[in-house]
């Protein structure tokens, strides 16, 4: 009998993987059954609202800002080549509205809200609350995770609409600076290419971003095990793998975009 | 207030159901990874009597009262509470079960987002129908009766580990559980406290409930126990009234009874 240990390994490895995508989809499908159950936990559901989205918009406003004035810089220095200096309100709120803004508020959140749901969930299992949740007659699963990935859900698309906002606005004072272009005139222009099919699918598809988040950071630290170690590690695994995810679902999710709308061109 | 308001939702308004035993452990086995924890342990508590479980760190006696509350299932054997065989409850009726009975765990497991007030308050406001003022001064009332009163506005991380012990304490018993599973009571707390938890158990068992107490301390032992038992390496080795396990010649019951270990 040959020993193969690589092979071994790569086997080991693999099964590991599978097992943990195979738990991990069972979590998320069981929250999304859940959701739909009573009790719906309702104040829950607001508190989470208001730490996920009330508390991330500074954080989301000053990004989005940032991001519109070096996206704004870029655009001119592009458009300043062809004269077309006019569409850069244009480029810009295209270019925020159905990528740079939903992607870049994914990401942001699952640093902000990600880490927090994994090292939270992750305290409350080594200090065995999740479990003195059940003793108290409590679904735990619905208590914690469910109503975390249904304000994680509600919160992106509003938190993707002010960061393209903010965006637009920091579009504007970049571009007022160097051209003085008034506020009235920018803001018909960004608008003048954008259809409601670039808006409402791009801004929708955060919906997934905020059930991956959830999802992902409350199963890590569900299953958080060696103390505050493995606390850490949930918070830090939860950011890493939602915004693998989130980049990974967006090539999905454009994709099934373009398909239904085929007269956003590609 | 009516008692049905105050009476747990989804759960009889009586304590006592039948005659038959409180709880009953039956040849129940347990592994962790292979480590045997429970072997074949068996066991009844009579109604409104107290089973003080003694033993050695990691003698599997934590694992046992998380077997008693569902929080952990037996590789083998049944656990009956009330009448009604854990094992194979569904999550709905293991939940109604779980309204009859309190816990207090080893490191008391407060909610560290909620005050302490609203961590006894919460099994309140879950599954009873009392209206907000009654739920706090119920909760108020829990925490005078582990002198407690005054940190009802603080946070469980103001408090010290012994405050957080009897914080628990208020919380498991606040719906007035027929089942009190107390892990180390007095664990970390100075004699006087440890001996005023140990007569607020002794009350809750007058007034009617089952007692399961885990604990190292022979002296709350002694105080609170109707029958003793002690476990080793996942078996009961003696079991008996204090009485009995005084008497015994086993050299492991003769140290546990002799210490005069606190908690």
């Amino acid at each position: 009998m040959h020993e193969h240990p690589l092979v071994d390994r790569v086997g080991a490895a693999v099964l590991s993987v599978l097992e943990f995508v195979g738990a991990l989809a069972t979590f998320g499908g069981r929250a999304i059954v859940d959701a739909f159950r009573p009790p719906f936990e309702a104040r829950e559901i607001v508190r989470h609202l208001y730490q996920f989205g009330l508390r991330s918009m500074p954080l989301i406003l000053m990004s989005g800002f940032a991001i519109g004035v070096v996206l704004s810089m870029h655009t001119r220095a592009t458009l300043a080549r062809f004269g077309a200096e006019a569409m850069i309100p244009a480029g810009l709120a295209v270019a925020l509205v159905r990528e740079t803004g939903p992607l870049t508020t994914g990401l942001l959140v699952s640093g902000r809200v990600g880490a927090g749901i994994g090292a939270e969930i992750g305290a409350m299992r080594v200090t065995e609350q999740i479990d003195a949740l059940e003793a108290n007659a409590v679904d735990a699963f619905k208590f914690l995770a469910v109503t975390r990935v249904i304000a994680c859900m509600i919160a992106m698309p509003l938190l993707t609409t002010m960061m393209n906002f903010a965006g637009i606005f920091g579009g504007y004072v970049a571009e007022a600076a160097v051209s003085g272009m008034s506020w009235q005139l920018y803001f018909e222009r960004s608008f003048l290419y954008l259809a409601f099919s670039d808006l409402i699918p791009a801004t929708l598809k955060t919906i997934v971003f905020g059930y991956l988040i959830a999802v992902v950071a409350s199963y890590l630290g569900f299953t958080t095990s060696r103390g505050t170690e493995g606390v850490g590690e949930a918070s830090t695994r939860s950011v890493v793998m939602a915004s693998i995810l989130i980049i990974l679902s967006d090539v999905i999710l454009v994709k099934i975009i373009f398909f239904f709308y085929p007269q956003v061109p590609a | 207030m009516t008692a049905d308001a105050a009476a747990p939702k989804g759960r009889a308004t009586s304590t006592a159901q039948g005659s038959g035993p409180a709880v009953q452990l039956e040849h129940v086995s347990k592994s962790f990874d292979g480590r045997k924890v429970l072997d074949d342990v068996t066991f009844e508590i009579p109604a409104a009597r107290a089973f003080v479980l003694l033993g050695r760190s990691g003698t599997g006696k934590s694992v046992t009262l998380k077997h008693i509350i569902g929080l952990v299932q037996p590789d083998e054997g049944r656990v009956i509470v009330e009448g009604r065989d854990l094992t194979r409850l569904d999550r709905r009726a293991l939940s109604d079960v779980r309204k009859h009975m309190g816990f207090l765990f080893q490191n008391a497991a407060l909610f560290d987002s909620m005050t302490v007030g609203d961590n006894v308050a919460f099994p309140l406001r879950r599954h009873t129908d009392l209206p907000e003022q009654e739920v706090r001064e119920r909760a108020r009332q829990k925490l005078a009766d582990v002198g407690l009163e005054r940190e009802f506005d603080k946070m469980p991380a103001d408090l010290s580990g012994g405050m957080k012990k009897r914080a628990g304490l208020a919380r498991a018993m606040a719906l007035d559980p027929s089942i009190l599973l107390v892990d180390e009571p007095s664990a970390g707390l100075d004699p006087i406290t440890a001996s005023e938890i140990d007569d607020l158990l002794v009350q809750r068992k007058r007034g009617g409930a089952t007692l399961v107490v885990v604990t190292h301390n022979i002296p709350s032992a002694r105080a609170v126990g109707d029958e003793l038992a002690l476990l080793h390496e996942g078996r009961i080795v003696a079991r008996g009234t204090v009485e009995d396990l005084d008497r015994s010649e086993d050299p492991l019951v003769q140290a546990f009874m002799r210490s005069e270990g606190g908690g």
